[in-house]
C-alpha cells in the first residue's frame, strides 16, 4: 500500500503547492474538451433536431451513420484525423497536426455522433402533434423547433453528458494527432499515462484525482440541471 | 372583444398515397358560429381542420378569411386562430406556462398575461390552477386547460378537433355541457370535429357531414339532422332515408302531404301540389301498442305501421317501423322495448308532431 500513500503525498503536494505544470496540463485539457463539447453541441443538436424531426431523403442512412459513430473507436479517429492533417494529407497545408485545434477536431469526429443521435432519439419522442400545437397556438417554425428542443430536455442533457463523457476520458485520439508536447497538446489522460510509464505516481495520481472530480462536477451540475426539468413531469 | 371571423374554402383538395383524404367543393363557418364537422373515422375531417387552420397545405383550393385569400405560410392569418385536439398535449410545465404559452408568442406583457391566465382558466372551471403540473391532470381536466390555452388567445376563429373524444362518459357530458355554454358565449367562429352526433347538437349552430373526403350535408342542424341529404347520411345519423311524396293542400302553415295513401302533416311554407322529401328524427316519434287508446296530445301525426327492423343503439334502440311507402325509424329505451314487447312484424301505433316534419321541395 506504500506506493498509494507515496503517491497521495506527492499528488496532493503538486495541487496544493500550484505546481505549474499539473495545472497547465488541466488548462489544455478543458479548453480542448470544453471547446469540442461545444461544437458538438452546436452542430450536434440542430443535426439531431434535422434527424429526428423532418422526413427527407437519405435520412435513414445519415441515421445509421450517426449511430455508427457512436462506437467509432478514438484510435481509428486519431489515426484518420493524422492523416488528414498529415504533411501529405489534404488538409496539411494548414499545419494543424500536434496542435489543440487538431485535438478539438479529432475529440468533436468522436462526440458529433453522440450528440446528434442522442439528440435526434430525443426530440423523435416528442410528438409530432405538439408541434402542430404550438404552431396552431401561433409559433414562428424557430418557437416550435425551440418548444420542440425545451420538450426534449431531459434527453438533450444526456447527450451533453454523453458527449463530454466520451471525450474528456479519451486517450488514443489526442495522443496521435496532438503528440502530447509539454505545455502544448499535453492534456490530462496523455500526461497520465507518461507519468505512468515514467513510474512517476505522484503527478499521475494528482491528475487522475482532478479528471474524476471534473467529470464529477460536470456530471452533478446537469443531474441538478435534470431534476430541475423533471420538477414538473412527474 | 375580438370580432368574429368568416372563413371560406373552395375547391380544397388533399391526397394521400393516391387518395383524396379530402375533396371539399366550398365550405363556410359563419361569423360567430359554431359548425359541427361531423362524419366516421376517417372521412378527413381532422385533415380538413388542419387546412381550415392553415397548419397543413392544401394540394389544390383556397382558403379565404374575412374574404381575403390566406395560406400556410400566412403566420399573421394563423395568429388570429386557435386549436385544441382530442389528445390535449400539453407542454411539460405548469397549468399557467401552458395557458400563457400563446400569449408569450404574442409578447403580452408579464400583467396582462397573468390577468387573462387567471381568467382564462377561470372561464373553464378551474379558477387558481396557475401552478399546478401540467403533466398530472385527469382528462377532462387536461381538456379544460387546452381550451384556456386556446380562449385566452381571444381568438377569431377557434379550432376544435374531437376534444371529449377520450374522456369517459360522465366527464364527456359535463365537458360538452360546459363546452357548449362557452361556446355560446364567447361567440367566435368555431369548427368544432366530432363524430358523436348528440355532441354535434349540443355545441353546433350548422353542421357539416363529411363522407370519404367530400361535405354530403351542409347548413343548419335541424335542417341537416332533420332530413338526410341521400341514403347514406341517413344511416349515418340513425335515421330512414328522406320519403317523398306530394303536398295536397297548406293551410295555415301546415302542409297535408299525400305519400302513396298515407296522410302526413307538417309545419313547412311549400306550394300545394308540389313534390316534396321529408324526414322524422327518431327522437321524435313516439310508439304506442296498436290496440291502446293513445292519449289526446298535439301530435298531428299518427301511424298505423309494423315494425321492420330493430337494432341495439347505444343504450337504446333503433326502431324501424313502415306503413305503405312511410317508412321511419324510432328512438326508444330498453325498458319500452320490453314494456311494448316488440319484434319485426308487430303492429304498433306511432305518433308525432307536425314541427318535427322536416320538408324539403323536390
Amino acid at each position: 500500500m506504500g506506493i498509494f500513500v507515496d503517491a497521495f503525498r506527492g499528488g496532493l503536494d503538486m495541487l496544493v503547492s500550484g505546481a505549474t505544470d499539473v495545472w497547465s496540463i488541466v488548462l489544455v485539457s478543458v479548453q480542448v474538451s470544453g471547446a469540442a463539447v461545444l461544437l458538438a453541441l452546436v452542430l450536434g443538436i440542430p443535426a439531431g433536431f434535422v434527424l429526428g424531426t423532418k422526413r427527407f431523403i437519405g435520412r435513414r442512412m445519415m441515421l445509421v451513420i450517426a449511430n455508427t459513430g457512436m462506437g467509432l473507436p478514438p484510435v481509428v479517429v486519431g489515426l484518420v484525423v493524422a492523416m488528414l492533417l498529415s504533411r501529405r494529407g489534404p488538409f496539411g497545408k494548414l499545419e494543424l497536426l500536434y496542435s489543440q485545434p487538431a485535438m478539438v477536431i479529432a475529440q468533436l469526429v468522436i462526440a458529433l455522433p453522440i450528440v446528434a443521435a442522442v439528440s435526434a432519439a430525443a426530440v423523435s419522442a416528442v410528438p409530432r402533434e405538439l408541434r402542430l400545437q404550438a404552431r396552431s397556438l401561433g409559433a414562428s417554425p424557430w418557437q416550435e423547433a425551440f418548444m420542440t428542443l425545451k420538450e426534449a430536455r431531459m434527453g438533450l442533457i444526456a447527450a451533453i453528458a454523453a458527449g463530454f463523457g466520451s471525450i474528456i476520458s479519451e486517450v488514443g485520439a489526442v495522443t496521435m494527432v496532438g503528440g502530447n508536447l509539454a505545455g502544448k497538446t499535453r492534456v490530462m489522460t496523455t500526461a497520465i499515462v507518461q507519468y505512468t510509464r515514467m513510474g512517476d505516481y505522484g503527478p499521475a495520481l494528482a491528475l487522475a484525482a482532478v479528471l474524476m472530480g471534473m467529470v464529477l462536477v460536470v456530471n452533478i451540475l446537469l443531474a441538478r440541471v435534470q431534476s430541475s426539468a423533471e420538477r414538473f413531469e412527474a | 372583444m375580438t370580432t368574429a371571423a368568416t372563413i371560406c374554402i373552395t375547391g380544397v383538395r388533399k391526397v394521400f398515397k393516391g387518395k383524396a383524404a379530402v375533396d371539399v367543393t366550398r365550405l363556410e363557418l359563419k361569423p360567430g358560429r359554431t359548425l359541427a364537422l361531423l362524419g366516421p373515422s376517417g372521412s378527413g375531417k381532422s385533415t380538413l381542420l388542419s387546412i381550415v387552420g392553415l397548419l397543413e397545405k392544401p394540394d389544390a383550393g383556397t382558403i379565404e378569411l374575412d374574404g381575403v385569400r390566406v395560406s400556410v405560410a400566412d403566420r399573421a392569418a394563423r395568429m388570429t386562430m386557435a386549436a385544441a385536439f382530442q389528445r390535449t398535449y400539453l407542454f411539460k410545465g405548469t397549468v399557467g406556462e401552458n395557458v400563457a404559452y400563446g400569449l408569450r408568442l404574442r409578447r403580452v406583457s408579464g400583467a396582462e398575461t397573468a390577468e387573462r391566465v387567471a381568467a382564462a382558466l377561470e372561464r373553464v372551471g378551474l379558477p387558481g390552477w396557475q401552478d399546478r403540473s401540467a403533466l398530472t391532470l385527469s382528462g377532462g381536466e387536461a381538456q379544460r386547460v387546452a381550451l384556456a390555452r386556446a380562449l385566452v388567445l381571444r381568438p377569431r376563429i377557434l379550432l376544435l378537433d374531437e376534444p371529449l373524444a377520450s374522456l369517459d362518459p360522465i366527464m364527456k357530458w359535463r365537458l360538452t355541457r360546459d363546452f357548449a355554454q362557452i361556446l355560446s358565449e364567447e361567440r367566435v367562429t368555431t369548427l368544432y370535429v366530432t363524430h358523436d352526433q348528440d355532441e354535434a347538437l349540443a355545441v353546433a349552430d350548422d353542421v357539416a357531414i363529411m363522407r370519404e373526403g367530400r361535405i354530403v350535408a351542409h347548413g343548419p342542424v335541424d335542417e341537416v339532422f332533420g332530413l338526410p341529404a341521400d341514403d347514406w347520411t341517413a344511416g349515418f345519423l340513425g335515421m330512414e332515408p328522406a320519403i317523398r311524396g306530394r303536398v295536397l293542400e297548406t293551410r295555415d302553415g301546415v302542409a297535408h302531404i299525400d305519400c302513396g295513401g298515407v296522410d302526413l302533416f307538417a309545419i313547412a311554407s311549400v306550394t300545394t301540389g308540389s313534390e316534396v322529401s321529408f324526414g322524422v328524427r327518431p327522437e321524435d316519434v313516439l310508439l304506442f301498442e296498436a290496440d291502446v287508446v293513445v292519449p289526446v296530445s298535439s301530435a298531428r301525426n299518427r301511424l298505423d305501421a309494423v315494425v321492420a327492423e330493430i337494432d341495439p343503439s347505444g343504450a337504446t334502440f333503433r326502431v324501424v317501423i313502415e306503413q305503405g311507402s312511410v317508412r321511419i325509424a324510432a328512438r326508444i329505451s330498453r325498458a319500452a322495448l320490453a314494456d311494448l314487447r316488440l319484434s319485426v312484424g308487430t303492429p304498433v301505433q306511432a305518433l308525432f308532431k307536425a314541427t318535427a316534419v322536416r320538408v324539403a321541395s323536390t
